[in-house]
């Protein structure tokens, strides 16, 4: 699994001021993909948190929901449908969840 | 072993779908003295492209497993014996035993003839069963074929030991090679015909987006739970394109089971269905989409959702092309797709505006139909999205 020491260690520009926030949910979200999509976890580590992750890993409408419903239930935040079109990314996601929605 | 008496009756290794003519218990969800309903999960079985929960069809009492765990036996083989409580099933005196009947394609056809044994130790040896000489009855390939060709020294593909007592038959090329033999029937057998109209989804969209944005997630709708019912509700005024062709005519499906392409990211694609997806609401179909995709990637698949698809839809989503010519599922005679969401220049009150557009497709069997009624399927389907209120 992606320990934060794994992603920080892959991603060392996460560790910059705020980026505990930001590699605990990076965490978060990136065991949410893992769970829905067991298969693209070996590419999670590596993965770039500033790329489009649904292109990037080949994620569908399916698994777009099922991933937006986990993240929704375990930090109880709202994720509006209008909010889809700018949370592409792991970063985006993260920011958005450690502001606690919009 | 012996054969059920008036106060028992045998439940059999179903068939889950009309490429699978074997498969093996991996795990039990019974125990004998078990009382068991319809509809209870009674085993998980491993065939080549999935797991699958089976179901029961009938209520009984489990009296004894007569398969092993992952003990590999062909479709009709009694797997458990239970004790009739009310009614049951009828009894099968002298009958043989057989699954729930379903219209499939002749498995026999696509099958090398082989004894249960051979296929066994092939499949223990990595041995393609198409690649032998059969020297049994029939030209049927027996064990000794199988051990001439393993211990053969010129045959490279041979492992030389065969030590795993229980190999994961299941792989890529496994459900590659299951792909590959069903649509080549379908393209030999099948005299498709293709169709195809662009939907306007902007009446869609809108209301899906005003819908959902007063929804909390869980509760919202995907587009591709609209396009399963808007083509539940046109094949169900039809209904020439839903159902199967056997035995040289069409036989109309009594009801709407929709199955649904699901890509698989290990590759290839299972085809879970919603039965009776005309009669069920929108809500209810898209919980029941999101159950068997879900399903599908975990492997946890239902037998009740693998036999008895009367239509099938591939939809290809935001990513994919902008439109499928299809090859149909035999023996069913339709299949529809749904392309990319596109924004395309329309003539709209003798103006060009920009409109979202989906092209929907039809593969039809020529046998069954022809392009009129094809045409009017697509012509209702481009209603129904019209109306998105209605599905």
């Amino acid at each position: 699994m992606n320990t934060p020491d794994d992603i920080r260690a892959a991603n060392p520009s996460i560790d910059r001021p705020g980026g505990h926030d930001h590699v605990d949910v990076a965490t978060m979200v990136l065991s949410a993909i893992a769970d829905v999509a067991p298969e693209v976890e070996p590419e999670l580590a590596d993965l770039d948190h500033d790329v489009d992750v649904w292109n990037e890993l080949q994620l569908d409408s399916m698994d777009h929901l099922a991933v937006m419903t986990r993240l929704s239930e375990q930090t109880g935040i709202e994720i509006a449908e209008r909010n889809y079109p700018r949370l592409t990314t792991i970063r985006s996601l993260c920011d958005f969840l450690a502001a606690g929605g919009d | 072993m012996t054969p059920p008496n008036d106060a028992t009756f045998d439940y059999a290794m179903p068939s889950l779908g009309a490429d699978m003519d074997e498969g093996r218990v991996i795990e039990w969800r019974i125990a004998p003295g078990d009382t068991v309903h319809r509809g209870d999960l009674v085993a998980v079985v491993e065939t080549e492209k999935s797991d699958i929960d089976i179901e029961i069809w009938h209520d009984g009492v489990i009296e004894e497993l007569l398969v092993d765990l992952g003990q590999l036996v062909d479709v009709g083989t009694p797997i458990a014996r239970l004790r009739r409580v009310g009614g049951g099933p009828p009894t099968m005196k002298g009958a043989p035993v057989t699954t729930e009947r379903i219209a499939e394609g002749s498995i026999a056809e696509r099958r090398v003839a082989s004894s249960p044994l051979a296929r066994r130790l092939a499949a223990d040896r990595g041995i393609e069963l198409g690649d032998l000489r059969g020297s049994g009855p029939g030209g049927a390939v027996v064990e000794a074929d199988v051990l001439a060709a393993s211990t053969a020294p010129a045959a490279p593909a041979a492992p030389a030991a065969p030590a795993r007592p229980d190999p994961p038959r299941r792989s890529a090329d496994t459900m590659r090679q299951l792909i590959a033999e069903r649509m080549s029937t379908a393209n030999r057998e099948i005299p498709h015909y293709h169709l195809a109209r662009d939907l306007d989804v902007d009446a869609l969209e809108t209301w899906l987006a005003e819908r959902n944005a007063n929804r909390p997630i869980d509760e919202r709708v995907l587009p591709a739970a609209c396009f399963i019912r808007a083509v539940a509700l046109a094949a169900a005024r039809h209904r020439d394109l839903n159902g199967w062709w056997v035995d040289n005519r069409f036989e109309p499906a009594e009801s709407v089971n929709v199955a649904m392409a699901v890509s698989l990211r290990r590759g290839g694609l299972v085809t879970p269905h919603i039965e009776r997806a005309d009669e069920r609401s929108l809500d209810e179909v898209m919980a029941a989409l999101t159950e068997r995709v879900a399903a599908a990637r975990t492997g946890k698949l239902r037998s009740s959702w693998m036999t008895g698809a009367s239509i099938t839809i591939t939809h290809l989503g935001d990513t994919g092309a902008d439109l499928v010519h299809g090859v149909i599922s035999p023996p069913q005679v339709a299949l529809v797709g749904f392309g990319r969401p596109r924004s395309l220049p329309s003539a709209v009150d003798g103006s060009v505006v920009i409109r979202p557009v989906v092209t929907a497709t039809l593969a039809a069997d020529h046998r069954a139909t022809d392009g009129a009624i094809g045409s009017r399927f697509l012509a209702t389907l481009a209603q129904l999205i019209d109306h998105p209120e209605d599905l």
